[in-house]
């Protein structure tokens, strides 16, 4: 195989550090995944993903305009994720109505002043590379970050599994077991949130919630229970994007599209063997 | 009410008044619940029955008027009240196992990591003294309206509470599994107080000791005291009868204060 050979090369580094983030990247993706889907808080993900592109405007411009050299893009992305995901927190559970209203706008406003600080930034920017991601430009520096991101987040999630399970599953009987379930879900979407940061190195902020979500899905097709979803969701995301990462240097084809698309194909073909043995249950039963 | 004040009162409301968004739910609500009585609450759909449960579990808070579970303010007696919400509100693809459900009970216990050995132990017997003992590693989402309910239960009783408190468990049986699902509560009886909500009394207040209407106005009544001839007064004639049966009217005889 060309990208076996191409991995073992070591005048290819890059090639190497990419795999390895996906790699340990997808451990957060699976267990922070599983949380999402089984919670059906897709399109907050969605938007925390989206004002992240604010962040790294910001951070950009900081860094260009005015000289801050410690306040970069990916500081910026930290910010703006976490800032993202307390400012929709409180939203949803304060607000009676409307939550959805409110994530659609700070989804789109995220997204503008992003692009209106790359915009006044000095030099070319390509946003292109933020939005649809570009695993190839990982650096060294970056696998650290991937690291520390994944103990933060592995941690918690399994330091406080039973009682994030007990939030998702039933807030309200959480609550009446003495459980702070207001703190615990806006630690679930802040841990979200970093989640999300990494992400969007992978396969860029479009399409973050794909990679989230798809494959927890395809594992809630096989789990029994919730920690089982989080370690075949791990599996199925260290899947895509190994098999995604080795197609898309073969054919020459950007990784991210084509990280997602095997994940969309792999969804759709599992919900399709899903619904069939439900179809053959069902005329067996009648 | 001709309650001793020797018994241990479970519940104490006094002068309550609860409104939401301006509208009244409930007025001038008093009402003393006796440590191991049994209760079924009845009343229209709206007359404010869950409103009265959420106000007892200290979800939410009277406008007026005092409230004590336990001889404490709501949110400290918490947990010490095993509370069986109705099973239709969850999300049915939710990936939980039966046993993790039951665990819920006692969350109370751990901080952080895992459960311990006496917290699964619990679990276990609350899931056998409900007869799902087999059940503990099948999926919530995979077993039968009944049996999820009972697992609902083994959970409340899971967090070894004095008071159960359990809203409309009966809404998805079978009329022959109901009544098996009272004989249960009336051996739980023995050791609990038991609230229970229906908007269906039927056949159920002869496992119960007392029946509280709540329509806008909360009233107790000693279900001894049901006879053929108070439910005609209490309802004003016109009802169909069936022997056990009684319903709150949409006119609230609750207002007619039975002592």
């Amino acid at each position: 195989m060309e990208f076996l050979e191409a991995l073992a090369d070591p005048a290819i580094p890059f090639l190497r550090y990419a795999l390895a983030a996906g790699i340990l990247a997808s451990l957060s993706f699976g267990i922070i995944g599983t949380y999402v889907v089984a919670r059906r808080i897709t399109y907050i993900a969605g938007a925390i993903a989206h004002c992240v592109l604010g962040g790294i405007g910001a951070g950009l411009y900081c860094q260009h305009k005015l000289g801050i050299t410690w306040f970069g893009p990916l500081s910026g992305a930290i910010a703006a994720a976490l800032l993202a995901a307390i400012i929709i927190g409180l939203v949803s559970l304060h607000a009676n109505q409307r939550e959805d209203t409110a994530i659609g706008a700070l989804w789109a406003i995220g997204m503008a002043v992003g692009l209106l600080f790359i915009a006044k930034t000095p030099g070319y920017i390509e946003p292109m590379s933020y939005l649809f991601g570009n695993i190839l430009l990982i650096s060294k520096f970056d696998l650290w970050m991937v690291l520390v991101l994944d103990a933060l987040v592995v941690g918690t999630a399994t330091l406080f599994y039973h009682k994030f399970l007990a939030v998702c599953f039933d807030e309200e009987y959480a609550r009446l077991r003495g459980v702070r379930t207001d703190l615990y879900y806006l630690l679930l979407l802040c841990l979200t949130a970093l989640t999300v940061v990494l992400l969007v190195r992978v396969v860029g902020i479009v399409m973050v919630i794909a990679l989230l979500t798809l494959p927890a899905a395809v594992a809630s097709n096989f789990a029994k229970g919730l920690w089982q979803m989080m370690v075949l969701a791990t599996l199925f995301c260290i899947g895509f994007i190994g098999s995604g990462l080795a197609i898309s240097y073969n054919f020459d084809l950007p990784s991210g599209p084509t990280i997602i698309v095997i994940a969309g194909l792999v969804y759709l073909v599992a919900a399709c063997v899903r619904q069939f043995r439900k179809n053959s249950r069902l005329r067996s039963a009648v | 009410m001709s309650a001793t004040s020797t018994q241990e009162t479970a519940v104490r409301i006094r002068d309550l008044d609860f409104a939401y968004n301006g509208t009244p739910i409930l007025e001038n609500v008093t009402l003393d619940i006796m440590a191991r009585d049994s209760l079924c609450i009845v009343g229209p759909n709206g007359g404010g029955k869950t409103t009265l449960l959420k106000l007892i579990l200290g979800l939410l808070k009277p406008n007026r008027g005092e409230i004590e579970v336990l001889g404490l303010p709501p949110e400290k007696s918490r947990l010490r009240i095993g509370y069986v919400p109705q099973y239709a509100r969850y999300d049915p693809q939710f990936p939980v196992t039966v046993l993790d459900v039951v665990l819920m009970g006692r969350l109370d216990r751990i901080f952080c990591g895992a459960y311990a050995k006496a917290d699964h132990e619990a679990a276990l017997a609350a899931l056998a003294e409900m007869g799902l003992a087999d059940l503990a590693g099948r999926l919530f989402a995979e077993i039968s309206g009944g049996q999820r309910q009972r697992v609902l239960i083994a959970r409340a009783l899971a967090a070894e509470g004095e008071l159960l408190i359990l809203d409309e468990p009966t809404a998805n049986i079978d009329a022959a599994s109901e009544e098996q699902f009272f004989k249960l509560l009336t051996t739980l009886n023995e050791r609990l107080t038991v609230m229970l909500v229906t908007h269906d009394v039927g056949f159920a207040s002869k496992f119960f000791k007392s029946i509280v209407c709540v329509n806008r106005q909360v009233v107790l009544h000693p279900t001894s005291e049901l006879t053929g001839e108070l439910i005609r007064n209490m309802y004003g004639g016109d009802i169909r009868m069936i022997r056990h049966d009684h319903r709150c009217s949409p006119e609230g005889h609750c207002t007619h204060g039975i002592s």
